[in-house]
């Protein structure tokens, strides 16, 4: 098990539609929330980080901006994407670098303002998540996409429509009780299934609610971490993997293969088994999505995801407890800002600092954070 | 140029086998490539292997009857798809070789099951723009 490098500070801003101000000054929310967290300064940060989905940014470049407003000159800072992954491929940097000897601590920052452009606009690039050559011109978007996994894993598994509802009610009972969820409503069965269908069997409960937000995560080395921390929680594993970006390429439309590569390093590197996870965040960017994340990190055996939550056992008191922040259904999907946001739960989950989403207990965390419709993947393991 | 007719939208004017595959459709023909070096198939066709990294490929036929891996009937486009909508997309494997498209706008749902039979073919559409479609076989 590897306890090299440890998460000294968490933050995030409040998830919500239409957030008034500046990209810059939505980071700073998180940042500061981190920063105190830590106990340091800008001054203490020998590099920063920065993610986020570009199509939503009228900034150019937005790493270099950040560290300007962050207080982060003249250390260095490095800007990654990999879509809704954005934020926890910085941490992979973050972790590296640190591993490396080369800068320590360094801060990771995941941000996104979605309202940044028109809905039009946006609309338009939703269209170009895609292969464009291949793909769009046939009208796809992201629930299409999802939709399909949808139907091959009922056709495959005899999952259900209803099996669906359970996963954005469990979302929205606990999207009720964080403050920073953008979703704050609790939904049944009967209303998700009487939403509007967006793309078989998706429906409009299915997806996530987008969001404006960000999220901030520091990291140091062990060494560090005890000098500076008194509850530093360590990356046990760290684990990514991708798959390709048109659906030709997929051997299967009932899990995501990105997930499985990542799941399957992070947990050797680690040691430790799908049965010791007390706690996880995965990407529910569709409630399909988190039935594929229960299969795919070894919750459920395959095609027995649905069973866990028929009978709650994602739920806290369950035998896994998934998204009790409420996911990305209810918190929200700022996409550059998601990762570090699923992070900062597990952090303060093991740190026994949740409230009232905490689950009694928690020793070991994880964290699945996909990019794209399964083109990346990363599966990171939290322990005290 | 010459891609740029392929689809309902064309994102991409310019590739290595744009114009080759828009004419092959034009005749009626759907196809894709393969590496005469090491038989490597691609669809979407690739003017390059990147299993053996030549470029010397030939267009084969995709034809006769695929099976259904998965599909979605849309009711939100996106930008320049609003009005086109409902619509089915699915992904058909003919004999190993996996292809993303519709369905004829004639086809419900209620016809189609994941490994149920279908096939291709090309298709103009109003505007002059070529594809292809997926029919029920
Ligand atoms: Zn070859």
């Amino acid at each position: 098990m590897s306890k090299d490098v440890a998460i000294i500070g968490v933050g995030q801003s409040a998830f919500v539609r239409g957030y008034e101000g500046s990209i810059r000054e939505l980071a700073f929310e998180a940042y500061s929330e981190a920063m105190k967290d830590a106990g340091i300064t800008s001054k203490d940060i020998e590099a920063s980080v920065i993610g986020s989905a570009p199509e939503y940014d009228k900034q150019r470049s937005p790493s270099g901006l950040m560290a300007e407003y962050l207080g982060l000159n003249p250390q260095p800072t490095f800007n990654v994407e990999s879509v809704c992954s954005s934020s926890t491929t910085g941490l992979w940097l973050a972790y590296s670098m640190i591993k490396a000897g080369l800068y320590d601590p360094v801060v990771v920052l995941g941000f996104q303002k979605m309202s940044e452009i028109t809905s039009a606009d946006s609309q338009e690039r939703m269209g170009r998540g895609a292969d464009i050559m291949w793909e769009s011109p046939f009208g796809t978007m992201m629930p299409a996409y999802y939709a399909m996994h949808a139907q091959g894993h009922f056709a495959r598994y005899g999952t259900t429509e209803e099996d669906l509802a359970l996963i954005r009610v469990k979302a929205t009972s606990y999207g009720k009780i964080n403050e920073k969820a953008v979703y704050r409503k609790e939904l049944t069965v009967e209303q998700c299934l009487e939403s509007a269908v967006v793309a078989s069997p998706l429906k409009v409960f299915d997806c996530c609610a987008n969001a404006d937000g960000s999220s901030c995560m520091i990291l140091a080395s062990a060494d560090k971490a005890k000098e500076i921390s008194s509850k530093p929680v360590y990356v046990l594993g760290i684990g990514s993997g991708t798959a390709s970006l048109t659906m030709t390429g997929r051997n299967t439309l009932y899990g995501l293969d990105c997930a499985k590569v990542a799941a399957k390093e992070a947990y050797e590197m680690a040691g430790l088994t799908p049965q010791d996870i007390d706690v996880a965040e995965v990407h529910d960017c569709f409630t399909i999505a988190e039935m594929m994340a229960y299969e795919n990190l070894g919750f459920a055996e395959p095609g027995k995801g649905a069973e866990l939550i028929r009978n709650r056992e994602t739920y806290i008191g369950g035998k896994i407890p998934v998204n009790v922040d409420g996911g990305l259904l209810s918190k929200g999907h700022p996409i550059g800002a998601t990762g570090g946001s699923q992070v900062r739960t597990i952090v303060l989950q093991l740190r026994g600092e949740a409230g009232d989403m905490q689950v009694p207990g928690a020793e070991i965390g994880l964290v699945h954070n996909i990019g794209g419709v399964g083109i990346y993947g990363n599966v990171i393991i939290l322990g005290r | 140029m010459g891609f740029e007719k392929f689809g309902q939208i064309s994102f991409t004017a310019q590739s290595k086998v744009g114009d080759d595959f828009v004419d092959y459709l034009e005749k009626g023909e759907l196809r894709g490539t393969k590496c005469t070096k090491c038989g490597t198939t691609f669809f979407p066709p690739c003017a390059e292997c990147s299993n053996c990294l030549s470029e010397e490929m030939e267009w084969i036929k995709i034809e006769g009857t695929g099976n259904l891996i998965s599909f979605t009937e849309v009711n939100y486009g996106p930008t320049g798809f609003e009005n086109d909508v409902p619509y089915i997309l699915a992904l058909v494997d003919f004999d190993g070789v996996k292809v993303f498209g519709r369905f004829s706008k004639d086809v419900s749902t209620e016809k189609l099951a994941v490994g149920a039979s279908a096939k291709a073919e090309t298709v103009t559409y109003e505007d002059g723009q070529v594809g292809y479609q997926f029919l029920p076989a």
